[in-house]
This record gives C-alpha cells, sequence and structure tokens, in this order.
C-alpha cells in the first residue's frame, strides 16, 4: 500500500480533463487536453520508477470495498503488464489526440470525447475486480462510438455500429463468464480469482454450478476478448472501422484497444482458464496464424492505405496470440521457451502499439496532402518530395516488418524463437506471414515513396510540418532506442513472465 | 417510520386539491400534483433515512376493518417495499414534471394520476391481501380514462386492451386467493393466515391456484405471452402516464409476484419453476428481437420495457435468494430507466417533431436540432442496455448468476437477450437521433417534421425530471447496496424461506 493513489489518479485525470472541457466553455481547448493527456505519461514514469521488478504480484494497490453485498471492491494494481501497456498508452495519447485535433474545427467535444477514451482504456490496465474492469471496458466503446462517427468518413456511421455492436456481442460473452464465476465462487475479482485457481479450486467451483459451465463460461470470455484483440475470424468489424474512423481514433484503437483485448487474454483467460486453453490450444493456435497469415494476405491485396494498415494490425496482434497459445500447450522442459513466448507477445504488444501509431500518423499525413483519399495509386515518389515523411514512414515501416535494430524485431525474435520450441509447425506457418508482411509493407513502400512523383505527390505536396515532426520525431526515436536496446523494458515483464511459466500445470 | 403511512393518504388528497385547482387555474393544478410529489418522495425518503433493514415486515398500522371476516386494515413495511416505495416517489416526481405541458382539464387529469399513484403506494404497503387488493383495483380504474381521454394513437383501443388485461388479471388473483381463503379456511387475509391457508390444499389444488395467482400478477408485469396490452398501452399513454405504466404499474405485477404468489405457494412454485422461467426468457428474447424491427419510436421502448420485464420474472423464476434481491433492484432499476426513455420519446421528442416514425426521423438530424435530448437519450439508452456503472447492470449481473446456478440455459438466452438489448438500443439511437438530411429526395419524405426547426430547446421540467432520473440510475449503478442492504435482509425473513429452498434445492 502506499500514501499516494496513483493508479486512481492516472485514471481519474483525463476524465477530470473531460469535465473540465464540458464545465469550462471558455477553456483553452488544446492545451487543457494535452495537459490532461500527458498526466498519463508522468504519472506512468513515476510508476515505473517506483515498481520493484524484482517483486512479483501488484504494486500501487489500492483496494476498498465498493459493494459489499455483492463482494465488489474497488481494487487497482499494476503489474509489469499493466505498466507496460499503461506507458504505452501514456506514450501513444498524445500523439493520438495531436492527430485527432488537427484541423478539427471545433476540438472541443472531440478532445473531451477522447479524455474519455483515454481514461477508460487506463482503468482496463489497471483495474484488479471485474465491476470497476468492466466499467471501463464498455465505457471505452461510448466516446469511441462517437468519436469515430462525428469525426470519421463517408461510412462512418455504419463503422461505428458494426462496431460498437459486434463488441458488445463480446460483452455479452464477458458478462455471461463473470455472472458464471460470480455463481461459483461469490466473487469477481481478479486476484481472488486467480488464488482460487492456483489452489485448483476453481474448475471445481465452475463444475459444481452445472455440467457444462466451464466450459461455457471459458467461451464466453474467450469470445469477449477475441473480438477486441481481434482474434481470426472475429476481426471483420476491424477493417471497415479503421478505414472510415478518423486517423487519430484508429490509431488509438490499434495502438491501445487492440491490447485490451491481449490484456485480456493474460490477465483473465491465461490465469483462470489454463487447462482450457491447453484443450484448446491446437484450434486457437491456428485461428491465431489465420490472423497473422491471412492478415497480411489480405493487406496484400488492398488498395486502400488504411485497410492495408487495419489487416497489418491483424497481423501483429496475431502474433501475440499466437505466442500466448503456444504456451498455453507447453509441456515439461519447454519452460525457457514458454517464457519466451510470454516475453515476445508483451514486448510485441507494446511495440506494435509505437510502430502502428506512427504508421497511422503517417498514412494522416499521406491522406490529409492528397485531398483526403486513401487510395495506393494516388500516390508515388513521394520520397522526392517530402524527404522527412518518407524517412519516418521508413523506419515505422521497417519496425513493423521486423528489422532487427529496430523495437519490431525483438518481439518477433522473442515469439519465434519460443514458438519454434512449443510448436515448430506453427513457427513455420507463422513465417510465411512473416514474408507475406515485408511483402504487403515494401510494395506499400516501394509504391507510395519510390519512382518519380506521380498523382498527388505530382503536385504542390509539402512535407511534414512541425507539428507532425514533433508527433514523429519521439515515436521514431523510441522505436530505434528500443530496438537496440530492449532491455529497458523488459525487466518489468521477466518476473511476470517467469511466474506464469511456473504457474502453468505442465504435463 | 410512523411517516410512511401518510404517503397514500397525502397523495390522494392532493389528487382532491389538484382537481380543485385545476379546474382554477392549469399551472395551480401543476404545482398541487409537483408538490403533492414531492412530499411523497420526501417522505419516503425521511421514512427511509430512519429505516433499519431486518427481515420481518414492519407494522406500520394494523386495525380491523371487515372483522367479520377477518380483514384487517394492515399496513407494513420492509426492504423490499421501502425500495418500491421510493421508486414511485422518484418516478411520480419525474412523470409529473414530464406531464407540464398538458393543457386539456389539467385538474382532472392529475387527480386521476395521483389517484392511480396513491394506490400504488398502498400496494407497496398493504400487509394484509385484501387490502392490498383493493389499493390494487385503485390503481388500475385510473389508468383507462388517462389513456383513453389524454392518450394519442389508438387511445380508445390502446386503453380499454390495457384496463380489460388488467382486470383479468386481477380476477385471476381475485379468485385464487378466495380460493385459498375459502377451501383452506383461513382466519384471515393476512398474509401470515393466508400462507398457513394455503399449505391445507391438496398439491393439485395448489398448483392450480399458484397458476391462477401467479399468472394473474404476471399479466401486469408483462409476463410472457401476457405481455401484449403492455406495447399498445404505453404507446396509446400520454407521456408522463407511460413512465408511470412501465415505471410503476407494471411493478405492481411483479411485486404481487414476489409478496403474494411465491411465499404462499412454495410447493407450486417450485412445480411451475420450469415453466416461469422459460416465459420469463421468452419474453426477454422476444421483446427484444421485436424492437429491433419496430419503426416507431414508443413500440420500441414499449416493448424494451416487456424485455427487461422479464429479467425481473427469471430472477423471480429461480428462486435463488441473490437474483431475488436482483430482481427487486431491476424492478427500481427499469423503473427509473424506463421512465426516462418514455419521457425522451414521448415529451423531448414527440411534442417538439408531431413524429414518432423512426424512418421520419432518421431524416432529421436531431442530434443538432436537440442536443439536449440526444444526450440525455444516450446516457437512458447506455443505462438500459445494462452498461456497468448504471442501475441495470448490478441487476441484470445477479439475475444472471441466479440463472446460472438454477439452469444453465436461462442463462445462456438471458445474455443472448442482453445482447440484443444493446443492439436495439444503439439502432434506436442511431435512427432517431443521429440521422442527416440526405440530399433533396429525403427532404421531401421528412414532410412535416422538417418545418419545425428550430425546436424549442428543453425546458427547465425536462431538465430537473431527466436529472432527477439520470441520478437515480447513476448512484444505484455506482452503489448498489444504497438498495440491496434493504433488499436482501427482507428476503431472509421465514416468510420466503420455504420458497428458496424448495425453488432452489
Amino acid at each position: 500500500m502506499n500514501e499516494l493513489p496513483l493508479l486512481s489518479l492516472l485514471v481519474a485525470l483525463p476524465w477530470l480533463g473531460a469535465l473540465l472541457l464540458w464545465l469550462w466553455p471558455k477553456a483553452p481547448v488544446r492545451g487543457l487536453a494535452f495537459a490532461f493527456c500527458a498526466s498519463t505519461l508522468v504519472l506512468g514514469v513515476i510508476a515505473a520508477a517506483g515498481f520493484d521488478p524484482a517483486r512479483t504480484g501488484y504494486q500501487w494497490t489500492e483496494r476498498h470495498a465498493w459493494i459489499p453485498s455483492l463482494r465488489i471492491d474497488y481494487h487497482l494494481g499494476l503489474d509489469g503488464m499493466s505498466l507496460l501497456l499503461v506507458l504505452l498508452t501514456g506514450v501513444v495519447s498524445p500523439v493520438a489526440l495531436a492527430t485527432v485535433l488537427r484541423r478539427v474545427e471545433s476540438p472541443r467535444l472531440a478532445a473531451l470525447l477522447f479524455l474519455l477514451l483515454q481514461g477508460a482504456a487506463l482503468g482496463v490496465f489497471v483495474a484488479l475486480d471485474f465491476f470497476p474492469w468492466f466499467i471501463c471496458w464498455e465505457f471505452s466503446l461510448v466516446p469511441a462510438f462517437f468519436l469515430i462517427k462525428g469525426w470519421g468518413g463517408a461510412g462512418a456511421g455504419r463503422a461505428a455500429y458494426t462496431f460498437v455492436v459486434t463488441t458488445l456481442a463480446g460483452s455479452a460473452g464477458l458478462l455471461l463468464a463473470f455472472a458464471a464465476l460470480y455463481a461459483a465462487t461469490g466473487t469477481m475479482n481478479f486476484v481472488d480469482l486467480a488464488q482460487l485457481q492456483a489452489e485448483g479450486r476453481l474448475p471445481g467451483l465452475l463444475t459444481a454450478v452445472g455440467a457444462g459451465v466451464p466450459t461455457l463460461a471459458f467461451v464466453g470470455a474467450l469470445v469477449g476478448l477475441a473480438v477486441k484483440a481481434p482474434l481470426f475470424p472475429l476481426h471483420t468489424w476491424m477493417p471497415a472501422t479503421y478505414a472510415e474512423a478518423p486517423p487519430g481514433v484508429a490509431l488509438f484503437l490499434t495502438a491501445v484497444m487492440s491490447k485490451m483485448g491481449v490484456y485480456g487474454f493474460f490477465r483473465i483467460l491465461w490465469v483462470l482458464f489454463p487447462a482450457d486453453l491447453r484443450v484448446h490450444a491446437d484450434l486457437l493456435l491456428m485461428l491465431a496464424l489465420g490472423g497473422a497469415v491471412l492478415g497480411a494476405m489480405a493487406a496484400l491485396r488492398q488498395t486502400d492505405l488504411r485497410r492495408m494498415l487495419a489487416y497489418s494490425s491483424l497481423n501483429h496482434v496475431s502474433y501475440c496470440l499466437v505466442a500466448l497459445f503456444a504456451a498455453a500447450a507447453g509441456v515439461k522442459g519447454q519452460e525457457v521457451a514458454v517464457e519466451a513466448a510470454l516475453s515476445g507477445a508483451l514486448v510485441q504488444a507494446f511495440n506494435h502499439g509505437l510502430s502502428a501509431s506512427a504508421l497511422f500518423v503517417c498514412a494522416a499525413a499521406l491522406e490529409s496532402r492528397a485531398g483526403g483519399s486513401r487510395e495506393f495509386a494516388r500516390f508515388g515518389g513521394v520520397r522526392a518530395v517530402a524527404p522527412v515523411l518518407a524517412g519516418m514512414s521508413g523506419v515505422a515501416l521497417f519496425s513493423s516488418l521486423g528489422l532487427p535494430g529496430l523495437n519490431g524485431f525483438v518481439g518477433e525474435f522473442l515469439i519465434f524463437r519460443g514458438v519454434f520450441g512449443l510448436a515448430p509447425w506453427a513457427a513455420v506457418v507463422g513465417t510465411v506471414g512473416l514474408l507475406a508482411t515485408a511483402l504487403f509493407l515494401l510494395t506499400f513502400w516501394q509504391r507510395v515513396f519510390h519512382g518519380p512523383p506521380a498523382g498527388a505527390a505530382a503536385g504542390p505536396f509539402p512535407d511534414l510540418d512541425r507539428g507532425e515532426i514533433a508527433v514523429l520525431l519521439p515515436l521514431c526515436v523510441l522505436m530505434i532506442v528500443l530496438g537496440v536496446a530492449p532491455g529497458l523494458i523488459t525487466p518489468w515483464i521477466n518476473p511476470l513472465v517467469t511466474g506464469w511459466a511456473a504457474t502453468l500445470p505442465m504435463p | 417510520m410512523s411517516l410512511l403511512p401518510w404517503i397514500p393518504y397525502v397523495t390522494f388528497a392532493g389528487a382532491l386539491l389538484a382537481y380543485v385547482a385545476g379546474s382554477r387555474s392549469a399551472r395551480a393544478g401543476r404545482v398541487v400534483a409537483l408538490l403533492t410529489a414531492l412530499a411523497g418522495l420526501g417522505l419516503a425518503l425521511v421514512a427511509a433515512a430512519g429505516f433499519v433493514p431486518g427481515q420481518e415486515l414492519q407494522t406500520l398500522v394494523n386495525r380491523a376493518w371487515i372483522p367479520e371476516l377477518g380483514i384487517r386494515y394492515h399496513l407494513a413495511v420492509d426492504g423490499i417495499s421501502l425500495t418500491l416505495i421510493v421508486l414511485t416517489g422518484v418516478a411520480t416526481t419525474a412523470a409529473v414534471l414530464f406531464s407540464w405541458t398538458v393543457a386539456d382539464r389539467v385538474g382532472e387529469f392529475f387527480a386521476l394520476f395521483l389517484g392511480l399513484i396513491g394506490g400504488v403506494y398502498g400496494v407497496f404497503l398493504s400487509a394484509d391481501v385484501f387490502l392490498f387488493f383493493v389499493f390494487y383495483e385503485i390503481a388500475i380504474v385510473p389508468k383507462y380514462f388517462l389513456i383513453a381521454l389524454w392518450g394519442s394513437t389508438r387511445r380508445e383501443y390502446g386503453a380499454m386492451k390495457l384496463v380489460l388485461y388488467s382486470f383479468a388479471g386481477s380476477g385471476l388473483v381475485l379468485a385464487g386467493v378466495l380460493w385459498t381463503y375459502g377451501s383452506g379456511a383461513a382466519e384471515g387475509f393476512s398474509l401470515g393466515a393466508l400462507t398457513a391457508a394455503a399449505a391445507r390444499l391438496s398439491p393439485v389444488e395448489g398448483g392450480v391456484v399458484f397458476a391462477l395467482v401467479f399468472f394473474g400478477f404476471a399479466t401486469l408485469a408483462g409476463l410472457f405471452p401476457l405481455h401484449t396490452w403492455a406495447p399498445t398501452g404505453h404507446v396509446a399513454a400520454p407521456t408522463g402516464v407511460s413512465m408511470l405504466l412501465a415505471g410503476v404499474v407494471m411493478k405492481l405485477g411483479a411485486y404481487g409476484c414476489l409478496r403474494v404468489a411465491l411465499p404462499l405457494f412454495p410447493d407450486a412454485f417450485a412445480a411451475w419453476q420450469a415453466t416461469l422461467g422459460w416465459l420469463a426468457v421468452a419474453g426477454i428474447v422476444y421483446a427484444g428481437l421485436v424492437a429491433l424491427v419496430q419503426d416507431d419510436f414508443k413500440f420500441v421502448i414499449g416493448y424494451s420495457s416487456v424485455s427487461h420485464m422479464g429479467f425481473v420474472m427469471l430472477g423471480l423464476a429461480t428462486g435463488e435468494r441473490e437474483a431475488l434481491g436482483g430482481a427487486v433492484l431491476q424492478m427500481f432499476s427499469h423503473g427509473v430507466i424506463a421512465g426516462l426513455l418514455f419521457a425522451v420519446v414521448g415529451r423531448m421528442v414527440y411534442e417538439r417533431t408531431h413524429t414518432r416514425d423512426l424512418t421520419e426521423l432518421q431524416a432529421l438530424p436531431l442530434h443538432r436540432l436537440l442536443p439536449g435530448a440526444a444526450a440525455i437519450f444516450v446516457v437512458a439508452g447506455l443505462a438500459s442496455m445494462g452498461l456497468p456503472g448504471f442501475s441495470g447492470f448490478p441487476s441484470e449481473l445477479t439475475i444472471l448468476v441466479g440463472a446460472w446456478r438454477h439452469h444453465v440455459p436461462w442463462a445462456l438466452a438471458a445474455g443472448f437477450g442482453v445482447l440484443v438489448a444493446g443492439a436495439f438500443t444503439i439502432k434506436v439511437m442511431q435512427r432517431a437521433f443521429f440521422g442527416q438530411l440526405r440530399g433533396a429526395a429525403d427532404a421531401t419524405r421528412v414532410g412535416h417534421a422538417a418545418e419545425h426547426a428550430p425546436m424549442e430547446p428543453l425546458t427547465l421540467p425536462e431538465k430537473a425530471g431527466a436529472t432527477l432520473l439520470i441520478a437515480a440510475t447513476v448512484i444505484v449503478g455506482l452503489k448498489p447496496d444504497l438498495l440491496l442492504d434493504w433488499i436482501m435482509p427482507a428476503l431472509q425473513s421465514p416468510a420466503f424461506a420455504l420458497t428458496l429452498t424448495k425453488g432452489h434445492p
């Protein structure tokens, strides 16, 4: 227990910013919004500084009774995974906000909604009781819906509706799963449930509720999380949403909100349903591989910049899940591989957030210079007219592609090292996905940036302005620094991952 | 505690006064009605502040009324009735505020309105089943006039259908209660005496009588397939009355099931339980799917009410203590949220656009014309979808928990119902408020609706009413203990003990 309710502040400050924007009509919108948006990074760094990587378990915890009659607590805490994702949110949020507010006529409402979204995402990463966690999980949909609908492209209304209804379908699954867990155990606290699972009592308690209940609860939670991540084939909401959403929001969706799904896979499924994960590991692994490979192939076929990035996200996030499912089926003697795969998944989640953000900013820059067009065919030879844009896009692209020396490589390397030891066939199939990834990213690079200036680049095509550089430069620096020195973030997650590997019931 | 019996008296007195005042000046009638509603709410809150939760019904008044038949004027309260009394206070106050624009025969309107509410308060306070029944009938009669005289779409039909269903339902209840009284040789109509008498009935007899009483009450609660009065009645009624119908009158039925039918016939309940659960689940899903394809804004809300009341009935059907608590919480929650939804549709939107046709509304960018109404509807919609943070969440969650424990397929079907509720709510939100004019072709279709732009902004009574209801759903959503601490001890009462053990062995 600490004196300072750091995590409460972490979640509350963006919401406070939104409240101020609402109540104070003459507020200096941009300044206020950025100040509260940046609070996450500041508090995240403070949390990281006070974070003891050697300790397993949660730090900066806050726990107070909230609804005693339902045994619900206000319970927040931070472990290495949460810390990583909080820092990711801290880095990405200002980038996303800047992209959202660029060329927006009346920024107040957009900024307000964005701060609500940011706070909700943070709540998901630090809440340890289902009730506050689910409040944030569900609430994040509201600002996202209105941001997409209000500031998106021509088909945004339909895309926003599909996005929310699909996600709500998943949420119904989660709600059912936790109702079942509560019916069995009388608690919905992640830590208490994990304790019951560690003691080996959870499956028995669930079976006592009804014969099929353990499986049904597992499937409910799986579907809820799989929609969010997304896991193939529940990704169908994604391409249209990413294409129609305003670029800043699409960026936040892929960089942070998809990580909510990945986070849930670890926090809920990995911890509470290890046996079910093991039983269904092959099937799930195939689905995740399907997302990785087919996502890359679909990306290759896109002619729309943002749809390509959407499939690229599916491809990259799927690798996190490939690692997770492969690790879930690990047997004795494979501890090292399991640890590598799990660390890889977390590192990949962080790094994908960085590189995808940078790519979406670059895409937004390209779009705005082509009159809002997102077609590849409208671009050509951009490198000649906008070298800075080309350079920064290049860093993001090659990071995304997994070039050694950039951050994207670290996660994928760890994942493949782990998966090769655990399920060689999956690693082989995954490699095909890597090739396809390389292919579509290089095709994109070649078509848009190389050759003689064509399309929009043939006309007046200004290079990045100061605002855009200010947003992209820190991302590029981080991508290079973390590529060279991944040790900056791995110590936070190593003990956690060792712990996960140790609790895995390996036959 | 002795304040509570005054609530129905004050309300009936207010009805008379509103009639007198309203026939002189419309404004005076409204003010009297509002003051009466506030007095009811205030008395309820004062009583709630001094309420000590306990297992037993706490007697407030107990006098002989018709000694020959053992009928007593017996008012009592426990956590369950107190919850519903507070709900009635909140819903009535809001409904008066949203009836502020009633201009025709204001005195009579509010007299009938408050008469209905006086009956509702009486039902929630009655511990004698005969008295319960008298208040129950008092609540039914004014509905007919309120709808037939001040209603809209097919109002005579809607009013007649509603009242016939209500009377048929109460006829079944009366038959069942009298059968128990006579056949079981009861000493009176108190709950205790009737329970003892019911125990003397043969199992077959008990099963039949339980069905009479339960389905009689369930008609008013909107249990599938006895719900058909609800959508038509809600749509035909004037806004304030729709709010009361969905908000508190449907609760009378559910309350009757819980207070009378369940404790009196534990064995018969256990025998009927499977049927009841499936009917409840069918109502949740069926009404949700019907709401998905409605073109009339108010019908969407009407069917959503049936779907949400299905959760109440499911909670009752599980016969599981936590879910029963959830059912009472859901009664409160639905009363508040449905009131808000009807207020937006009937008062905020319909009185300004003069249409409830979603195709027409879709062609109006209402989020620009009426941003306040759009924002309120979004909040109400989120609450109605059962999002965490609003009162619907803890209630649906506990009911789902009960469904898991009792019968797994119910949980799955109800989970599907949650999903459908999300879908129709977002769909209607999208169509009603976030449409846009898409060129000339659509502009002609808008017809008379567009002529009314720009629209009158939200008035003070509307804002006050919406704030009250939103505050109620959010406060209970974030701190459901406020009500659960009253409700759960009451469910520990010996009166429910047998039902709970038989219903959930």
